[in-house]
């Protein structure tokens, strides 16, 4: 019996036109304004212009991209490194327990962002407890700030990001059997041997996935860098706001936009391709 | 040989370091000084201070009322993709997934950005409802993705009962399909409402002048380092807000006790 397809096209309609419209549209349109020139006061000009394209050759990108990918790629790796012994000793609970400290890990991820970037920002502050404690102890020097600096950025990132890490790694780790780590020790390997070479490829499904839902939000970063970055821990997406909303170019801004664009779909591309293959 | 104790203290850290910050933050809030490094005495001075606040009430204003929006628009939306993925198998659906997977990836600077543009170029005045627009668009996916995970262990055989025995398919939809899957819908409903009050990047590109959301009132207002212990009060109780959340999505999505 062929199926009606009626009833599919009903169903699939509403959602699928909204995204073309909402998502896909606006997509094509960065790039289409990418190839229009700005006007004055913030405008789009009519016809086409090479010069936002001509501006992405601007000598400060080259920094610019190269910092957006090393603080993404050092986020990801931070947080990977934290969240496999967190999933490893989370599957290993007691089911009661296990569910417990998964609310636990999920709670924060629910509050409101910028309450917990700003939360950070009253801890790192110049005057705050933790800057007097470290220049007490001589660690930190009368004029030396922990707000500003690629550190602070890197470490606020971590927090932001580390319940996405660990759920898909608690994921992958809750179906893993341990039963593999004993034969493994069995054999006479050490445990941090074993947590290498069984528990870690056990669960590269998990792995794969928490890397990318932290490093890929992470090229787009904003409001961290913003809030407690400094003037040479610009991100693109600094960038973007700062030609959007400061310089009113919006050409330029989709430009960066579009670069931006083909900077997180690279890497979905190539591992489709890696897939296919 | 013994366990290794490492993961088991790296989640007790890392449990600590998820919860210092807030708690710090909440401790603040009660304090009577106006700097964060000075404990000068218990006060709820800060709290008593947002009621004389008329632009953050205005922003809360605004907060609710786009996340109503938007919750209940993506919930009928998400709703229906899950029901088309989940019953479809055809090269539409596989465009359709990934459709609705591109909001999941997309990071939130090129959503806004994007969308900021499209507004422009159809003319379209930003406000309020421009922020609603852009909510709906990726709180549809979450609840496509929250109501499809419903649908996995939904037993069809119990409609195709209900048509057996006389109900029309509009009846069994309504009577049969729709109260067992309303808890999955709920649910992503709480999740699409939350996502939407948490929003601060993509409203901050879609929002026209003077339809600020709680996230960009409060932004503006670090931003300007003004009445930062307001804010701390503030943060406070949209926390708890939060937990309660949260505490109520949990009994949503709990597995029904076996009876």
């Amino acid at each position: 019996m062929k199926p009606e397809r009626k009833p599919e096209l009903l169903a699939t309609a509403p959602s699928f036109l909204w995204l073309v419209m909402f998502v896909l549209v606006p997509v094509a349109i960065i790039f289409a304004i990418a190839f229009r020139p700005a006007l004055p006061a913030g405008g789009i000009g009519e016809g086409w212009s090479l010069n936002a394209i001509r501006a992405l050759a601007d000598p400060s990108y080259p920094a610019l991209f190269a910092r957006t990918i090393f603080v993404a790629a050092l986020t990801a790796a931070l947080c990977i490194a934290t969240a496999l012994p967190v999933a490893y000793a989370m599957a290993r609970l007691t089911p009661v327990w296990r569910s417990r400290v998964l609310l636990l890990v999920i709670v924060p991820f629910w509050t409101n962002f910028v309450i917990r970037v700003f939360a950070w920002q009253q801890v790192l502050h110049a005057q705050g407890y933790v800057a007097e404690a470290l220049r007490f102890l001589g660690l930190l020097g009368d004029n030396d700030r922990l707000l500003g600096n690629l550190a602070a950025v890197t470490l606020v990132s971590v927090y932001t990001y580390l319940p996405f890490a660990i759920l898909p790694l608690f994921a992958a780790a809750e179906k893993f059997d341990f039963g593999l780590l004993d034969a493994a020790r069995d054999l006479g390997a050490k445990p941090l041997r074993a947590f290498y070479s069984v528990f870690i490829p056990g669960i590269r499904q998990g792995v794969i996935t928490a890397v990318l839902v932290v490093f890929i939000p992470m090229l787009g970063s904003y409001v961290v860098p913003d809030m407690v970055g400094g003037t040479g821990t610009q991100m693109i997406g600094n960038k973007i706001a700062q030609r959007n909303f400061t310089d009113r170019n919006l050409p330029e801004a989709a430009a960066l936009s579009g670069a931006l664009a083909l900077l997180v779909l690279a890497p979905m591309f190539l591992r489709r391709r890696a897939k296919e293959a | 040989m013994k366990p290794s104790r490492v993961p088991l203290i790296t989640l007790i850290l890392v449990l600590v370091f998820f919860y210092l910050p807030i708690g710090f933050l909440v401790l603040n809030s009660f304090n009577n000084s106006r700097f964060a490094s000075k404990w000068s005495g218990f006060s709820t001075r800060w709290y008593e201070r947002l009621g004389d606040r008329p632009d953050i009430i205005a922003a809360l204003g605004n907060s609710v009322k786009v996340a109503t929006a938007a919750s209940l628009v993506s919930m009928i939306l998400g709703t229906a993709a899950a029901f088309a993925l989940h019953r479809y198998k055809s090269r539409l659906q596989d465009t359709h997934r990934l459709l609705v997977t591109v909001p999941l990836v997309l990071p939130d600077i090129l959503m806004g950005m994007s969308l900021l543009l499209l507004f422009i170029s159809f003319g379209m005045s930003l406000s309020l409802f421009t922020i609603a627009v852009a909510h709906i668009t990726f709180c549809l996916s979450y609840v496509a993705l929250v109501v499809q995970a419903r649908l996995q262990d939904f037993d069809f055989n119990v409609v195709e009962a209900a048509r057996d025995l006389g109900a029309t398919k509009v009846q069994a939809f309504l009577k049969v399909t729709l109260p067992l899957l309303a808890p999955g819908i709920l649910a992503g409903g709480l999740l699409a409402f939350t996502l939407s009050i948490d929003d601060y990047v993509i409203t901050y590109f879609v929002k026209g002048p003077g339809s600020d959301t709680l996230p960009t009132l409060v932004y503006s207002m670090i931003k300007k380092s003004k009445d930062l212990p307001v804010i701390n009060a503030l943060s406070s109780i949209m926390l708890v807000v939060t937990f309660a959340v949260v505490a109520v999505s949990q009994r949503l999505t709990r597995p029904a006790p076996v009876a």
